[in-house]
């Protein structure tokens, strides 16, 4: 449940960065098939990621938490889906022009300037879910915009890159990935930080996948679309939450975060309060508390033991009950050390740290902690923390959690959240900056031609906005619309309507609808095309079927490929006659039974006539003649008194 | 960050209708330049070199969210400059630090870029070399040994030649009498085995370890083997107890450890691949684990047959090098007056690579009579790489055979090559010639080949798939 926050006091902005893999044959720098997921493999690799130096002879902030982290990177292999390119055992082939165009045609769909000559970058990424370090990664367009709720969102840019490897697992200093989806690729369309609310946000991102989804050259399905949110309040600075992968999601993480900075904030004014600013004002001390713990039932220093390991304890001067003060909803000081530790130190026996206050229960609990304060010399305003594992790891855990606390004085730290179930974050790591960039020399630029943005503007799909305007003129729900741009109906019932003549409802809702509710019913409704959907729509618009046989046709011509809808609709029995024959059989029917009820009326007697006359004429006449020549005639139909 | 510089040089790579719309808006390379397009889209970030083989038509910007994008010159509207940052190609300098306790290892540089950073902004490599800059790339090299370098030139590893190997050798020879513990080489890979062989033979009798190292992926990059490989061939050179001229590359493609070849005996098989380098028809010399845990050692000898370090040994430097040497890998239809051609302009030797156990057609028999006549010394190696050149199998073999081409056994041909420019370099008479290519300096040529030398595996077979599973990692 989301408690109020007034977003405009606090100054909430957010912008997005929206990623879409494209629906392409091949990966974007290889030859291997893009979309081939696998769950078995029949290889593995073992690398290592470290910091490269960069301009001014330091690293990288983000590459230097990644390298503390020291971690074993296992790559999964299968070789149906990876060759040695993705094992950066071989230099990239060309880029994929079909990848090119996708991204030019999602860039023009967004009003944007297509860049001339498109140049590769490498964008560091040392946690290992790419084997080579880095992300290959381009803009293709800059420059655009959105129509947005009556105004315009502005789209920076959007890139075309190489998509990641798959976590499958990480614990302790090892972490593994599966490779199949590495290398495809993908789009990332990056918003101005414009969004005032969770609720715009919501709708930014279902804006952003209708206008990919209508290019009809993305994929679908799970995880095909990934959304980063950077959320910032007044005062506060940009954290990127990643992987969102449902707009609806992005309303709880949205308002969550900003309500974690604005606590953020608070603790650094109540750090300012206690006199800590700056890096030299967090003190820290460490102390090995292994031997307090022998012999005790602390299942903590058993297992940390067992493995080699010890328990440490870290007294940060003057920080006394700052690890309860909250941050996200439910969520207190604490879990932010939590998040630093586990990922960085590599320590994730949960609860992985403790304070003074919730050391884990066993007999003689207190006892031990005051042992711990005493061995740490902690006074009354200082705080005690537990960490525990091998003692290399507790070291860099003792020295995260001094650097969070220098981060706290701060205010809120730029990072990079991932998104968990709950609608909350947990962090995963330090934003990276600008240095981590720099130009790919194994790749040359793709110049981009006039009359190749020429040709792909020429072939470019309507515009959500612009359908979905003509669909509103035309009186077709707007739900009905948004099905149709999002599954790719729409490009179907235009050509219908410029083929058929049909009426743009009709086609909209029978295609829409009515597909809708036949791939329900177990029909393979994805085998009719425009070409199908022309054919029974002409017999419709020719006067040989009647609206209320499209759907049965549709279904009888998806059943058997190649079946003319004309004979389909033959085999059901549609034989129209003219009005004359058809009224004739109508009046030499017997009566019907007709059962009068209390509270029976005109219409619903009407009804009855109107359903038994269609029965009789089956085929032979469209259902709204045979209703009005019903109502006209008065009853064709004997009803018993 | 502007400041009076010397801004020579502006244009960088850039000509034609892309030079003109820098020239009209004074603007140049490094320039921190915000520049609009007829679209109105303003691109903010400094001027790149171009380069010299891309087109005239477009400017290349880094822009300040770290992306390079081109620009057509034709479409600029605007463009002033708004700062000016040239970049600086300088690595930080640490001091290496020395300790009395550690091996002294002497680091020989050629040019291949083993250690380097990166420029951010062009994407150069910039070699990391002096100790104190390798400090700064690598530092784990100070808690291996104390490192002296030095940098003998700078090519590629395609441009190697014979003077840079005589060089290399009086270096090398130079540096065991200043007493190093071991001598590291950096060196491109593309010809590091033919240097490997040429330092085989000559620099001999070496009383320490002489290592040949360099990477497959470039420094620069974070999945890089640069750093590994440096450390091991460090560790190599002051501690392993083989005294010879050796290569020190991935053994697998994973970061697991290192492999030691014997100069003389192994390959570039892969023109990517970490692993690229094998033993050829023998097993290597020893495993380098970069990271040994307890109970394990940095290094596991994996044959017996090597010459042991020994400090009182005294090395011979024999620099003899004949430049008129070819080597020529047959094939079918391989023309007679090739042969000629390479005899009359006085070439001395020529290296066959022929097919099978060494074969070539009859049509070039009388080319070959021609040229040993005239003094040329025709050696035959095999073009399968693995196995011996056995010309008395067949006839056409024996033909050769009295023609006077002197079969090289399983020599490898890069191997041979160099062997006959060595020898060529110093003997004259057949006789000797052909008495000191078949006798063996340091086992390029082998008197048996056991069953382990040779293991191409098939994938697909369930049993290498087996193994690739579980082992191959």
């Amino acid at each position: 449940m989301i408690e109020p926050l007034d977003y405009g006091a606090v100054g909430l902005i957010s912008g997005l960065e929206v990623h879409q893999q494209l629906l392409t044959r091949r990966k974007l720098f290889c030859r291997c098939p893009a979309g081939l997921y696998t769950r078995t493999h029949d290889g593995e690799v073992l690398r290592h990621m470290r910091p490269t130096l960069s301009e001014l002879g330091v690293y990288d902030g983000t590459a230097l938490m990644e390298f503390k982290t020291k971690k074993e990177i296992v790559y999964l292999l299968n070789h149906d889906n990876v060759c040695t390119y993705e094992m950066d055992d071989t230099p990239p082939f060309l880029v994929d022009q079909e990848a090119i165009d996708v991204s030019i045609e999602l860039c023009l769909l967004m009003h944007m300037d297509v860049i001339d000559e498109v140049h590769f970058a490498r964008k560091q990424y040392l946690d290992g879910s790419i084997p080579t370090g880095f992300q290959r990664t381009a803009i293709v367009g800059v420059n655009g915009w959105l129509p947005f709720r009556g105004r315009r969102l502005t789209v920076t840019h959007v890139s075309v890159e190489e998509d990641s490897s798959r976590e499958v697992m990480s614990k302790g200093h090892r972490i593994v990935f599966r490779t199949d989806r590495l290398g495809m690729p993908l789009t990332e369309t990056v918003t101005g930080a414009e969004l005032k609310s969770p609720e715009e946000v919501r709708d930014a991102i279902l804006l952003a996948g209708l206008v990919s989804r209508s290019t009809r050259r993305v994929r679908t399905g799970i995880g095909a679309g990934r959304e980063d949110v950077n959320v910032s309040v007044r005062g506060g600075d940009r954290v990127e939450i990643k992987g969102v992968s449902k707009a609806v999601y992005a309303v709880k993480l949205v308002h969550n975060e900003a309500v974690r900075q604005v606590n953020l904030l608070k603790i650094a004014a109540d750090l300012r309060g206690r006199g800590i600013v700056a890096d030299a004002d967090v003190k820290m001390h460490e102390a090995d508390v292994t031997d307090l713990f022998a012999g005790t039932e602390a299942g903590i220093a058993r297992r940390a033991a067992a493995s080699g390991g010890r328990v440490w304890a870290v007294r940060v001067e003057g920080v006394a009950g700052l690890s309860k003060h909250p941050t996200q909803p439910g969520l207190d000081f604490l879990h932010e050390l939590e998040g630093r530790i586990r990922i960085i130190a590599c320590l994730d026996e949960p609860p992985v740290v403790s304070d003074a206050d919730r050391f884990p229960e066993f007999p003689g609990r207190d006892a031990v902690r005051q042992k711990v304060g005493a061995r740490t010399g902690a006074g009354a305003n200082d705080e005690v923390f537990l960490v525990w594992g091998p003692e290399a790891d507790c070291r860099t855990a003792a020295e995260e959690i001094r650097l969070r606390f220098v981060d706290a004085a701060l205010g809120v730290p730029k990072e990079t959240r991932k998104s968990l179930v709950s609608g909350l974050t947990t962090f995963e790591r330090i934003l990276p900056g600008a240095d981590r960039m720099y130009p790919d020399t194994d790749s040359p630029p793709t110049r981009v031609t006039a009359d190749r943005v020429g040709q792909l503007r020429a072939g470019l799909a309507p515009a959500p906005w612009e359908r979905a305007e003509r669909y509103g003129v035309w009186g077709v729900p707007a739900e009905t619309t948004d099905f149709l741009i999002r599954r790719g109906g729409a490009a179907i019932v235009d050509e219908v309507v410029k083929k058929t003549g049909a009426a743009g409802r009709t086609v909209a809702v029978e295609v829409g609808q009515g597909a809708r509710a036949l791939r329900r019913a177990g029909v393979p409704v994805e085998r009719l095309g425009a070409a199908e959907w022309t054919a029974i729509f002409d017999l419709y618009t020719d006067a040989r079927l009647p609206r209320e046989w499209i759907r049965p046709v549709a279904a009888a011509v998806a059943r058997n490929p190649g079946l003319k809808p004309a004979t389909a609709a033959s085999a059901l029995g549609v034989d129209l006659k003219p009005a004359a024959a058809w009224q004739e059989a109508l009046g030499a029917q017997p009566d019907g039974k007709y059962e009068v009820r209390a509270g029976d009326g005109p219409e619903r007697r009407q009804r009855f006539m109107i359903g038994r006359a269609r029965k009789v004429v089956g085929g032979t006449a469209p259902a709204r003649e045979v209703a009005e020549h019903v109502r006209r005639s008065g009853s064709p139909v004997k009803v018993r008194p | 960050m502007t400041a009076p510089e010397d801004r020579s040089d502006r244009f960088q790579g850039y000509r034609g209708p892309a030079r003109a719309v820098l020239e009209k808006f004074g603007i140049g390379v490094w320039s921190d330049a915000e520049i609009e397009n007829d679209a109105g889209s303003v691109f903010r970030g400094v001027i790149l070199p171009r380069s010299e083989t891309f087109d005239d038509l477009h400017l290349v910007v880094k822009m300040w969210n770290g992306y390079n994008v081109g620009i057509a010159a034709s479409r600029v509207k605007t463009a002033r400059e708004i700062g000016y940052r040239k970049a600086s190609y300088k690595i930080p300098e640490k001091e290496f630090p020395r300790d009395g306790a550690k091996k002294n290892v002497t680091l020989l540089g050629t040019g291949g870029t083993i250690a380097s950073r990166l420029d951010y902004r062009t994407g150069a490599v910039i070699p990391a070399f002096t100790p104190g800059e390798l400090y700064g790339a690598v530092p784990e090299l100070a808690d291996i040994a104390n490192l002296t370098t030095h940098k003998l030139f700078g090519v590629f590893s395609e441009n190697m030649g014979p003077t840079h190997y005589v060089a290399l050798a009086k270096a090398i020879g130079e540096e065991i009498a200043k007493g190093a513990a071991g001598i590291v080489i950096g060196h491109g890979t593309d010809t590091m085995h033919h240097t490997g062989a040429i330092l085989s033979f000559m620099v001999q009798n070496s009383p320490v370890p002489i290592v040949l190292v360099g990477s497959q992926r470039s420094s620069d990059r974070p999945s890089s083997d640069a750093a590994l490989n440096l450390m091991s061939a460090v560790r190599t050179a002051a501690e392993c107890d083989i005294a010879e001229v050796m290569l020190c590359m991935f053994g697998p493609t994973s970061d697991r450890y290192n492999l030691l070849h014997r100069g003389t005996r192994c390959r570039k098989m892969h023109s990517s691949y970490r692993s690229t380098f094998r033993s050829i028809g023998t097993t290597p010399l020893a495993m380098v684990n970069p990271f040994p845990k307890e109970n394990e050692a940095f290094f596991t000898y994996l044959r017996r047959d090597t010459i042991k370090r020994d400090h009182s040994r005294v090395p011979v430097i024999n620099t003899a090098f004949e430049e008129r040497v070819t080597i020529q890998y047959y094939y079918p239809n391989m023309n007679p007056d090739i042969v000629d051609a390479l005899s009359e302009k006085g070439y001395r030797g020529l290296v066959i690579a022929g097919t099978g156990l060494g074969h070539v057609n009859k049509p070039l028999y009388p080319a070959l009579r021609r040229a040993i006549e005239r003094g040329m010394t025709v050696v035959m190696t095999v073009q399968t790489i693995w196995g011996y050149a056995q010309m008395y199998v067949y006839d056409t073999g024996r033909d050769l055979l009295d023609l006077g081409v002197i079969p090289l056994d399983n020599m490898l041909p890069e191997a041979a090559y160099m062997k006959l420019c060595w020898v060529l370099g110093q003997e004259t008479d057949p006789t000797r010639i052909r008495e000191r290519l078949t006798t063996p300096v340091n086992h390029e040529i082998t008197p048996r080949e056991p069953h382990n030398g040779y293991l191409v595996m098939q994938g697909g077979l369930p049993e290498v798939e087996e193994f690739v599973r579980k082992q191959w990692k």
